[in-house]
């Protein structure tokens, strides 16, 4: 579960695409919604995204050491992959 | 409103311009939902895939069609969500791929 992480926002067709994407894949992960988020805890969220994706763009999916940003399932499925997921 | 009554009314102010609703229905219905979704939230129907910072005026770039719609479609033949879409994306003339921010992240505030 801690393995995959996905910065994502409930408004968002292409981060509830990779969602789905992971879920059919039969991972876990810990999803983030951060447009649901306010304060400090935002503030916190935005940087740690902006360090991974300087875009700050959605979804921003890490697993483990490898960084996807977007939803493209072949780099998905690479990094799922290279990290020894799938 | 609900989604299939926006679709018909922007549909009929945006074809005339040259853009079209993306004929994937099922990219394009959610999306028109959290359009509204957006709207109740903020007061405006800012941009789904995007980071709103929830003042009118720091978001004025991304309420839709964001200013960045002309320039994606012209590039890759949709905009950053693929809501609006050209006539060849839709035809299938032209190759789909996925559109990157063009925001730039400066205007995150919040």
């Amino acid at each position: 579960m801690d393995d995959i992480k996905v910065y994502a926002l409930s408004t968002c067709i292409h981060c509830r695409n990779a969602k789905k994407y992971l879920d059919e894949c039969g991972v876990k992960y810990n999803c983030v919604h951060v447009d649901e988020l306010s304060g400090d805890e935002r503030k916190e969220i935005v940087q740690q995204i902006k360090d991974l994706n300087p875009a700050v763009s959605f979804p921003t999916i890490v697993i483990k050491d490898t960084v996807v940003v977007g939803y493209h399932k072949d780099k998905i499925d690479k990094a799922l992959e290279k990290e020894g997921i799938k | 409103m609900d989604a299939k009554t926006l679709y018909e009314n922007l549909r009929k102010i945006q074809e005339p311009k040259g853009y079209y609703f993306n004929k994937d229905m099922e990219m394009t219905l959610p999306l028109l939902e959290s359009l509204l979704t957006n709207k109740e939230r903020h007061g405006y129907m800012a941009c789904p895939c995007r980071l709103a910072n929830g003042e009118l005026e720091a978001d004025k770039d991304i309420i839709c069609p964001c200013v960045y719609r002309e320039e994606d479609v012209k590039e890759y033949g949709a905009c950053f969500c693929a809501l609006y879409v050209s006539k060849e994306y839709n035809d299938g003339t032209i190759e789909k791929q996925y559109v990157p921010e063009r925001r730039p992240p400066e205007k995150i505030l919040f």
